[in-house]
């Protein structure tokens, strides 16, 4: 365990040290910052979002959130590519492995430090919800659920960026991949739920991240939700693990 | 200390390692040596444990590599080719970092940075331990892997290439700081050059194309390649095949193949072991009356050999 936290320690200092995390986090801000304030209008997809922050609406971040849930599924695959595939590209993996650390070690450590990156994001975000506490009268417990959602979301993604950044040497397609499958579990199921006959419907359409989320970001505690979003993390480490393992085997 | 017994390793279909078996004492400089993609950092990578064999077995102090890899990773210290560190971090951050990799508390961490980076030389430009990584110079990061794999004081060192890409200067500085490791580690090194590992090992395994073609000593080395002695014979006054069945005669000679070298034949000429033929083919000579322009023995160097391995291999492909 204490293995773990010296990886992630590293992990999160790689992040300080480099431009591109500063990048995404610029982007990131910056797309929570314009929704906040100036709403999306995208006529040709029929999206229309008013400004979250604006006089006369709700005080609650949850619309924000519900974008950023999908906005998360191209953020936090760009934050988790590195992980993994730079070690492979640059040798690092050679060093890291022959030191007296276990795979799942290696794996939980770079897991944590992304999470605590992505922490610190979600952190960011703080400042958009005290002008709504200025400006408004927010209620805390959907604020809270809100966040509590946001938290599990982004554990899920990262587990599922970290697994694509051990597929492969390359930190774009690593990054690609990632996307990929956040964007099936996010928007991919609604087409695949149209398209099956009806009685699977039902359970695909369980399988889509953002209806859980959903019920978070309502203000709405659901134990279902916690369940799913741990062992969609815990699944995606588990395998990340086993093919980190089986890349050396080879 | 270490025992490899029967190690193949395959990569998809490609045969990397082809069945090898070695043992090496504790105490000892060994060096692998072998032409491009012979297998040595296959042989490396699969004794400090970062890939599993295909087959055989190896042990370190009586820890598989296998099952027991933690225990072995433990105790061993390996500086990959290439040397492959983080760009991004400082010198000392590095080494803390990997100090703590390895198990060591705060206080023994520090102590441990310093003390490996006095061995490797990292502490002279003052600010050494404070510049990043990804501005050092090569000499300068091999210096950091190293420092590196000293860290825990590991019973076993293994370096893979460990003077490649370093000015003269500080390739004889890292050969005697290997020299010097070597009194209190086991050090398994791999290198293209006979030279140095000559000269550093105390014990050498040849490998080509996946197989060890030849091991031991140096000087055994030299023994067993070298072979039966051959003397070189150049003269003229006969007819060349005359000259030749002549040499063939003489006692103690196995075999004579005559080339021309000019106006004058060359004769090679083949003994026994230990044989040193010079006297009696000079014997002849005079008793024949040829000219005679040169007469000398050779003995196969191990360079010779080595390079005929490597070129075996080239032309084998
Ligand atoms: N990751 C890999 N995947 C597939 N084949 C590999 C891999 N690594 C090495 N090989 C192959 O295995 C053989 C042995 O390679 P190895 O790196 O062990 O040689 P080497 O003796 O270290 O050579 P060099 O002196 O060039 O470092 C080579 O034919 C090489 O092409
Ligand atoms: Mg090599």
């Amino acid at each position: 365990m204490r293995k773990v936290l010296i990886l992630a320690k590293r992990e999160l200092s790689a992040y300080f040290y480099s431009p591109m995390a500063y990048v995404i986090a610029a982007l990131f801000l910056l797309m929570v910052g314009v929704i906040f304030l100036w709403g999306v209008r995208v006529p040709f997809l029929k999206i229309e979002l008013e400004p979250v922050f604006r006089s006369g609406a709700e005080s609650t971040l949850r619309p924000l959130f519900d974008v950023l849930a999908y906005g998360l599924a191209v953020v936090v695959p760009l934050l988790t590519m590195r992980l993994v595939a730079e070690e492979f590209r640059s040798g690092t993996i050679e060093t890291l492995m022959t030191a007296p650390v276990t795979d799942a070690a290696v794996i939980l450590g770079k897991f944590l430090g992304a999470f605590v990156m992505y922490l610190f994001l979600l952190v960011a975000t703080g400042i958009f919800f005290t002008l709504v506490v200025v400006f408004g009268k927010p209620d805390w417990g959907v604020a809270g659920m809100g966040y509590l959602g946001m938290v599990l979301l982004g554990g899920a993604y990262i587990s599922v960026g970290l697994f694509a950044s051990t597929l492969t040497r390359h930190q774009l397609v690593a990054g690609l991949i990632g996307i990929a499958i956040l964007a099936f579990f996010t928007s991919g199921l609604y087409l695949v739920v149209l398209t099956v006959p009806a009685e699977y419907a039902q359970s695909v359409a369980k399988l889509n991240m953002i209806t859980y989320f959903a019920d978070f970001s309502r203000g709405v505690f659901d134990t279902r939700g916690l369940v799913f979003f741990l062992t969609v993390t815990a699944f995606f480490l588990f395998i990340s693990v086993k093919v980190l393992e089986s890349r050396r085997w080879r | 200390m270490i025992d490899v017994k029967h190690l193949t390793k395959y990569y998809g279909r490609t045969l990397a390692v082809d069945d090898i078996s070695f043992h090496i004492d504790a105490g000892s400089v060994v060096g692998f040596l072998g032409p491009n993609g012979a297998g040595k950092s296959t042989t490396l990578r699969i004794l400090t444990c970062f890939m599993p064999a295909t087959s055989g077995s190896a042990t370190i102090a009586g820890y598989d590599v296998f099952k027991q890899s933690l225990q072995i990773r433990g105790m061993v210290g390996y500086m990959p080719e290439n040397v492959p560190l983080y760009p991004e971090m400082r010198v000392r951050e590095y080494l803390m970092f990997r100090a703590a990799l390895r198990g060591m508390k705060s206080k023994q961490r520090s102590l441990a940075v310093d003390r490996a980076a006095e061995k490797c030389w990292l502490v002279k430009p003052e600010d050494m331990m404070r510049r990043r990584i990804d501005q050092l110079s090569r000499g300068y990061r091999q210096r950091v892997g190293l420092a590196d794999c000293l860290l825990h004081d590991p019973k076993v060192l293994v370096l893979d290439e460990p003077t490649i890409g370093l000015d003269p200067a500080q390739v004889r500085e890292m050969r005697n700081l290997i020299r010097s490791l070597g009194e209190e580690h086991t050090v398994i090194l791999s290198s293209h050059i006979l030279a140095e590992v000559e000269q550093l090992c105390g014990k050498l395994i040849i490998i080509s194309g996946g197989k060890i073609v030849a091991q031991g000593t140096p000087d055994e080395l030299r023994r067993q390649v070298s072979g039966p002695s051959r003397v070189i014979v150049e003269l003229r006054g006969g007819q060349a095949e005359q000259m030749a069945k002549a040499v063939a005669d003489v006692d103690g000679v196995r075999d004579v193949q005559h080339s021309r070298a000019g106006n004058w034949t060359r004769l090679t000429v083949q003994g026994a072991e230990d044989a040193d033929l010079r006297q009696d083919v000079a014997d002849l000579v005079a008793a024949k009356g040829y000219h005679l322009r040169e007469l000398r023995r050779e003995i196969g160097s191990l360079e010779d050999f080595f390079v005929q391995m490597t070129y075996e291999q080239i032309t084998r492909d």
